[in-house]
């Protein structure tokens, strides 16, 4: 066994040697500077590449980020935690300069465990130019899953949870956790949702706990004792639903555009999605049979908002900040807005923004199974990261592992 | 200059595996990763291990039998008809599909609501897909199914590339003229020789039916995933310390993986002594039985692979197509306006890549192979089985560790690592489908040579290797394939900004839009298929005037 501290020795050892080599600081409120430092820099931005749709849209972002001399390449996860294990590897190994991650969109537990973990750069984000047109009392951009960004995240998309229903199959939805339950008695095997820790199900989970727990005041504050007594609804309810979904519960989809395309193979009839607009750019681009429809429960649903971060030893922080930018420019913005673009809402206050670009956000025409704002209704704001955290590692206890 | 090579293509190989389970094994007693508690005693006490362990080894374990089965039923029940020439001609195709892509195209084949339960459904009327657990059972017996039908012809290729080598004809026919059936001659008199020829093919296959993500993660059970996926979930979770379990996961995989092996050898030598007494005893086999079932696997991988990637190809043109339709309302070329362009620049680097790997593995291999020839530097068994290291440790087991190893030198992710990351895969495949052929050439020619004053050069260049043309386009067509389908070699030592066919595709399948991915999934397909259709077709114009050169 002598080897094993002999080695480890050896990786200290370069460790050092890495580390000599530090990056020349950046002041993000110079934005002269920042701009002149980013022109020529490529900025590797990490996000899921699992929607075409999005892809699309930071190609789009690509070429805007040309004009300006700086290339964007997107790395597509499968899963935003790789570009976090990418960073802790780097910083393992004493990689604290010219990293191979630039910009990661990101929120809720992986934000927390990079900022825990003092994984990321800033504060920039109130010191972008755009980020004067950002609606920072109507809309959640200053936390992330009630953690405070301080500035380490900017926002670039707000996101609530919708219900979808082929309107062909189902006409009258249920708006309530009690409902649905009586509906998935009455239409075993024809709903289901993705597998937690998917983001998207312990989404779910969390909707369905803010629907029955007795005081969901609590979610604010970080999980605790309580934890058992506050979450026990959540799995009695479980507890009948589960042999009722979809293959008696006993196989889930991986992730939610997986749902869309269970919609369209006639698998199930109920789904949901966190991009008010999914449904209508799913449509558009045939995913979808053109009788689906979104609605919102009556109590309301879980909103949120996506950011994007840079990582503290980013090799492009100028322009990964001119990126973030961009993504906060109006123009940006009301392109993912449209419908056959991506359909997500904006993070931007009409009131703040000139007059030529309010009118071009009234003007859009949100598709045929978008909600309009009042339908959409004020989202819920979302639990405390711990809840999310136990809740889903609970559930992969309960129902994630076969006897 | 030949002297050092085999040294250097063991350290080539088993360098990269030795320092990247350290990578493993430092972090899983709580080594390098900060705040890591117990790693092992959380992966034991994981509710889902039993069953994890038991699915990945069920469908490792049938998946090999079934290939193995296959490939040889194939081959004895049908070797030299037509018949066989038409099952080669259309499973060689389907080595060079991408296993994910294959995964894909056969869960839409499979699914209640797929291609197949659809034709009922119409002729029905059902509006409603039935309810049934086909994709992703408990037991992994889909992900099985789809794994033999993807390593069957891998199988079969290995066992072809070696045919020559244990003088078939000549022990069929004696093996005939005593009496036996045309499957159980083959069974008696070849297999025993052949399978020592393809033994570790057929290892690799069962390392890999363990060990494999890409296909777990999309025909495999979800709750909970084989321990191969769960322990990808782990390294991917958003909890840091997780890393470390992920590394006490692989290890745990690593040992499961060893067990089997270990039980896989005893089980030869019970077969073998069982085969014995078989052989002994002079009994037939149920010829027709044998027969029938060669046809049906063999035919049935070609179908289910082809078919499946007929179905992505008619989606990547598709638009509206919704169940129970058995085909799109109409065709449209969005989908490869839309994709289309940036496939083909990551096709272009994907086969770069590949091309680059497959050079640099053939030199090395000659290198060693010529080496042993001259000089007598054989390769003693132990370390032949260093060479095989790489295949034969599951990835998730050392790549992690791998990817940590270039940075502690300071060596950030880049298209050369990648390179170097697929010679390490790519070279013992090449090694695996050589040696054979290479060594089993037959030296007196190199003695006539000699006798008439050639070099040993000479030799190697102008008698060896045009002799060897068949066996090295193989050995190079296969080469390109592994390279095309490398994900986690390409996704970890890239730091993902190297993308290549499969990094893209399995991005996309975790979303499942079907467009996309038939669109990247033949791409893919394409890749590999283009060296092994050179690989059938250049040796039949070479050897056009030689018909002793085209056996096989």
């Amino acid at each position: 066994m002598r080897f094993i501290p002999t080695l480890a020795a050896l990786l200290v050892a370069t460790n050092l040697a890495n580390a000599q080599s530090g990056a020349a600081a950046i002041d993000p409120a110079d934005w002269e500077a920042v701009t002149e430092a980013a022109e020529g820099q490529t900025v590797y931005w990490h996000a899921w590449g699992g929607s075409t749709a999005t892809n699309d849209f930071i190609a789009w972002i690509g070429d805007q980020a040309a004009e300006q001399g700086v290339t964007l390449e997107h790395v597509k996860l499968a899963d935003t935690a790789d570009a976090v294990g990418a960073v802790l590897t780097e910083k393992q190994a004493g990689r604290d300069a010219d990293g191979s991650v630039d910009l990661i969109w990101i929120n809720g537990a992986n934000f927390a465990a990079m900022k825990e973990a003092d994984l990321l750069f800033g504060p920039f984000a109130e010191q972008l130019p755009n980020w004067q047109y950002v609606d920072v009392e109507g809309k959640t951009v200053r936390t992330d899953f009630t953690v405070p960004t301080e500035g380490y995240e900017s926002p670039w998309a707000m996101a609530q949870l919708v219900m979808v229903h082929d309107s062909a199959r189902v006409e009258e939805p249920p708006r309530t956790a009690e409902a649905l339950l009586d509906w998935a008695q009455a239409n075993p095997g024809r709903f289901t949702y993705p597998q937690p820790p998917d983001f998207l199900g312990t989404t779910f989970l969390k909707q369905m706990l803010i629907e029955l727990a007795e005081d969901p005041a609590v979610l604010q504050e970080p999980a605790g004792d309580n934890y058992e007594a506050v979450t026990e609804p959540l799995w009695a309810w479980l507890d009948t639903l589960t042999p009722l979904l979809w293959r008696e519960g006993r196989a889930y989809p991986e992730t939610g555009p997986r749902m869309l395309h269970l919609i369209n193979d006639g698998e199930t009839d109920l789904s949901f999605s966190f991009s008010p607009g999914e449904a209508s750019t799913a449509i558009a681009n045939f995913e979808l049979p053109e009788s689906v429809r979104t609605y919102v429960l009556d109590g309301g649903t879980i909103g949120n908002a996506s950011f994007v971060a840079i990582p503290y030893n980013s090799s492009a922080k100028a322009g990964a900040m001119v990126v973030a930018d961009i993504i906060l420019s109006p123009e940006a913005q009301l392109r993912a807005q449209m419908p056959d673009v991506l359909g997500y809402g904006t993070v931007l206050d009409m009131e703040k923004l000139p007059r030529a670009d309010r009118a071009a956000f009234d003007a859009l025409e949100l598709g045929i199974a978008t909600l309009s704002p009042a339908e959409l209704g004020q989202a819920l704001p979302e639990p405390h990261p711990t809840w999310a955290t136990r809740i889903a590692a609970d559930w992969v206890d309960r129902y994630g592992v076969a006897p | 200059m030949l002297r050092p090579l085999p040294l250097l293509t063991t350290l080539v190989l088993a360098g990269p595996v030795l320092f990247g389970l350290a990578g493993t094994i430092l972090p899983a007693f709580g080594y390098l990763v900060p705040g890591a508690d117990r790693p092992f005693a959380h992966v034991l006490e994981w509710p889902g291990l039993p069953r994890a362990l038991a699915v990945s080894v069920i469908s490792g374990v049938l998946a090999t039998l079934g290939a193995l089965a296959g490939a040889a039923l194939i081959l004895a029940g049908w070797y030299g008809t037509r018949a066989f020439g038409w099952l080669e001609r259309v499973l060689s195709p389907v080595l060079a599909v991408p296993h994910a892509a294959a995964a894909l195209g056969f869960a839409f084949l499979i699914a209640p609501s797929g291609w197949v339960a659809r034709i009922p459904a119409v002729a029905l009327g059902w509006e409603r897909a039935p309810d049934l657990l086909i994709l992703g059972d408990r037991w992994g017996l889909s992900l099985a199914a789809g794994l033999i039908a993807k390593e069957l012809p891998f199988l079969l290729l290995m066992m072809l590339a070696a045919l020559p080598q244990v003088d078939a004809p000549a022990r069929l026919r004696v093996a005939r003229s005593l009496g036996q059936g045309r499957v159980a001659a083959w069974a008696k008199a070849i297999f025993p020789g052949l399978y020592a020829q393809v033994r570790l093919p057929v290892l690799v296959v069962l390392v890999f039916g363990m060990t494999n993500v890409d296909v777990a993660v999309i025909l495999g059970p979800s709750t909970p995933p084989p321990l191969a996926v769960q322990v990808t979930r782990w390294m991917t979770d958003p909890d840091l310390a997780m890393r470390a379990v992920a590394a006490a996961g692989g290890l745990a995989l690593l040992t499961a993986t060893l067990g089997i092996l270990l039980l896989w050898l005893l089980a030869e030598r019970l077969a073998g002594r069982i085969g014995r007494a078989w052989i002994w005893s002079g009994h037939g086999a149920p010829e027709g039985a044998l027969r029938g079932a060669g046809l049906v696997l063999g035919g049935g991988s070609a179908v289910m692979v082809l078919v499946g990637l007929a179905a992505l190809a008619l989606w990547s043109v598709a638009a509206r197509w919704s169940y129970p339709d058995l085909a799109p309302e109409v065709l449209t070329w969005r989908s490869w306006s839309r994709f289309g362009p940036d496939m083909a620049e990551v096709a272009l680097l994907t086969l770069v890549i590949a091309a680059a790997a497959t050079l640099v593995s053939l030199f090395l291999v000659i290198g060693c192979l010529e080496a042993e020839h001259r000089f007598g530097l054989t390769l003693s068994q132990r370390a032949l089985w260093l060479l095989y290291l790489p295949l034969l440790v599951p990835q998730v087991a050392f790549l992690p560790g791998l990817q940590l190893l270039p940075l502690k030198l300071g060596l950030g992710p880049s298209v050369w690592l990648v390179l170097a990351g697929h010679v390490v895969f790519v070279l013992p495949y090449v090694f695996l489908s050589l040696a054979g052929p290479f060594r089993a050439w037959d030296g007196r020619l190199a003695a006539v040579a000699a006798g008439l004053g050639t070099s040993p050069n000479r030799v190697l260049w102008h008698i060896r290797l045009p002799m060897l043309t068949g066996a090295l386009l193989v050995a190079a067509a296969i080469g390109v394939a592994v390279s095309v389908g490398q994900y986690l070699p390409t996704l970890l030592l890239g730091g993902g900004r190297v993308t290549t066919l499969v990094t893209e595709a399995v991005a996309l399948s975790s979303g499942g839009d079907r467009r996309a991915i038939g669109v990247w999934g033949l791409g893919q397909a394409g890749a590999a298929l283009l060296p092994f259709a050179l690989a059938l077709v250049v040796p039949a114009i070479v050897f056009r005037n030689r018909r002793g050169m085209r056996h096989g």
